[in-house]
């Protein structure tokens, strides 16, 4: 990964010192080695915070609905799963497209602290990654553990490839694996009625509305969202027992559906742990068993299984009766 | 003291009916005309167009004490605005289906066309949905998604 780093970092200094693009946008150290945070660098001198490692999780492509529409280009770093999101907003007409310069950047999966310093002791104090060792020094000692165990839940069933690129840096490529990423999906499926509604309830009653799902998700892009929206009628804040509160993630889910590229972010962020994703990826299991397969943010033109039909379209009713679809 | 009753009373569901301007709530109207019945406790909303029914309308009414959500339109083909009742064909298939993965009974929403000749199918269709939701009992589930155990 240091090698890919020094890549990035290096076209980052030529973009911006020849003035071809007024802005990077990657990543720069956070306040732990584990959790660096997207960053937005104009000058040669801001690089020096850039990093690019094992845990570049997030997903950048939200950034470019503001700063494509700043002057002058802004060069990106993508990841796989970032291009889709990417995508989908060009689609949307969120991101301006011409403004913008995609450098595809390679992953192999990122990590994800929690599980790490779940699986050892002490305190965390350096991860290293060989092939598909992850060698761990905390406080208390060290440790090896098996890389599929401690990446993000998304990257765990991804076999994503880059779908936007202007140019690309990869050194390495990420084998295709054989992933079902709608797994867990058929597992709740297979439950009855009432053991889902107790899993969900179980999961919702966790969260605190803290809205970071809704503000990392790169469909959730409304510039005014009913969440937020004192007149919508279904906004109030930390009220339990209004309507906005009880159906939040159902609401979410749905005004993302068709829209969602499963890039995982809502999951990743959530301070609860809730297994938001799916909720989702019900949504994309259905659409593909019910309309053909779908992936949004695979191109960023045509339409969505929600807005287009076709005449011999299933009826509701019979969703049910063909068991879990 | 006050004695307190042991004896159960009727469970009388609350249902909502979204009803399209065009064909469904005329056939209610022929229903009606017609002097056939269908039962008290549906409360009928009319919309433009089935498609008019965004889906925070099904759950505003759960939420609000409905025990079952019915949607009725014009019979595919048939739709005034043409298409309208497609897109709720998918709306509805793909929401009624995520209710029913978080655990909400799948006997408590359905979509059924009935056009402004069919008074003795509005009637027909209303009776059977009021007595599928009335076994089913009260809808406590989609009012209390997110309340924490033991509140
Ligand atoms: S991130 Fe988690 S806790 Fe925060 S609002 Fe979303 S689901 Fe709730
Ligand atoms: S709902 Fe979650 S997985 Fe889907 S696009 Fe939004 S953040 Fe990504």
């Amino acid at each position: 990964m240091k090698d890919v780093e020094m890549k990035m970092l290096e076209r980052a200094k030529q973009l911006l010192e020849s003035g071809e693009v007024a802005r990077v946008i990657g990543w720069k150290k956070g306040e732990f080695f584990y959790d660096p945070t997207p960053a937005s660098f104009e000058t040669v001198d801001e690089l020096k915070d850039f990093v690019y490692d094992w845990f570049c999780g997030a997903n950048l492509s939200k950034y470019l609905i503001q700063m494509s529409k700043k002057e002058g280009k802004t060069a990106v770093f993508l990841k796989p799963c970032d291009t889709y999101s990417f995508n989908q907003l060009v689609k949307e007409h969120r991101i301006k497209r011409e403004n913008v310069y995609v450098i595809a950047v390679e992953c192999l999966a990122k990590l994800n602290i929690e599980a790490i310093k779940e699986k050892t002791d002490g305190i965390v104090k350096s991860v290293d990654v060989e092939d598909k060792d992850v060698k761990v020094v905390t406080t208390n000692g060290e440790y090896t553990l098996y890389k599929p165990e401690v990446v993000l839940s998304k990257c765990a069933v991804c076999n994503k490839t880059h779908q936007a690129k202007d140019e690309e840096i990869i050194l390495h490529e990420r084998p295709e694996r054989d992933v079902n990423r709608f797994e867990e999906v058929e597992k709740l499926e297979a439950m009855t009625e009432d053991e889902r509604f107790a899993f969900w309830k179980g999961q919702l009653s966790k969260c605190i509305r803290c809205n970071a799902c809704r503000n990392v998700c790169p469909a959730c892009s409304c510039v005014k969202c009913v969440f937020d929206n004192p007149h919508s009628g279904i906004a109030a804040k930390a009220n339990d027992s209004e309507f906005e509160e009880q159906l939040f993630h159902v609401i979410r889910a749905f005004h993302v559906a068709g829209r969602c590229t499963d890039c995982g972010e809502c999951s990743r962020v959530c301070p609860q742990h809730i297994p938001l994703h799916l909720l989702n990826r019900k949504f994309i299991k259905d659409i593909d068993g019910l309309y053909g397969e779908f992936q949004a943010g695979e191109t960023d033109e045509g339409k969505t299984p929600l807005t287009s039909y076709t005449e011999g379209d299933i009826e509701p009713k019979d969703v049910f009766n063909g068991e879990a679809k | 003291m006050q004695e307190v009753s042991t004896e159960k009373k009727e469970f009388v569901p609350n249902i909502v009916a979204f009803c399209c301007n065009w064909c469904s709530y005329a056939g209610a109207d022929l229903a009606g005309s017609s002097r056939l019945s269908y039962p008290a406790n549906v409360k009928i909303i009319r919309v433009p167009c089935s498609c008019r029914v965004n889906p925070t309308f099904v759950l505003k009414a759960f939420q609000q004490g409905a025990d079952g959500v019915i949607l009725c339109g014009c019979h595919p083909g048939d739709c005034h605005y043409v298409t309208g009742n497609y897109y709720t064909r998918r709306r509805m298939a793909l929401l009624f289906s995520f209710l029913n993965y978080m655990g909400i009974e799948k006997e408590r929403t359905r979509v059924e066309w009935v056009s402004a000749a069919e008074g003795a199918r509005f009637s027909a269709v209303m009776n059977d949905f009021v007595k599928t939701v009335t076994a089913l009992g009260e809808n406590k589930r989609l009012t209390d998604l997110r309340v924490k155990e033991g509140e």
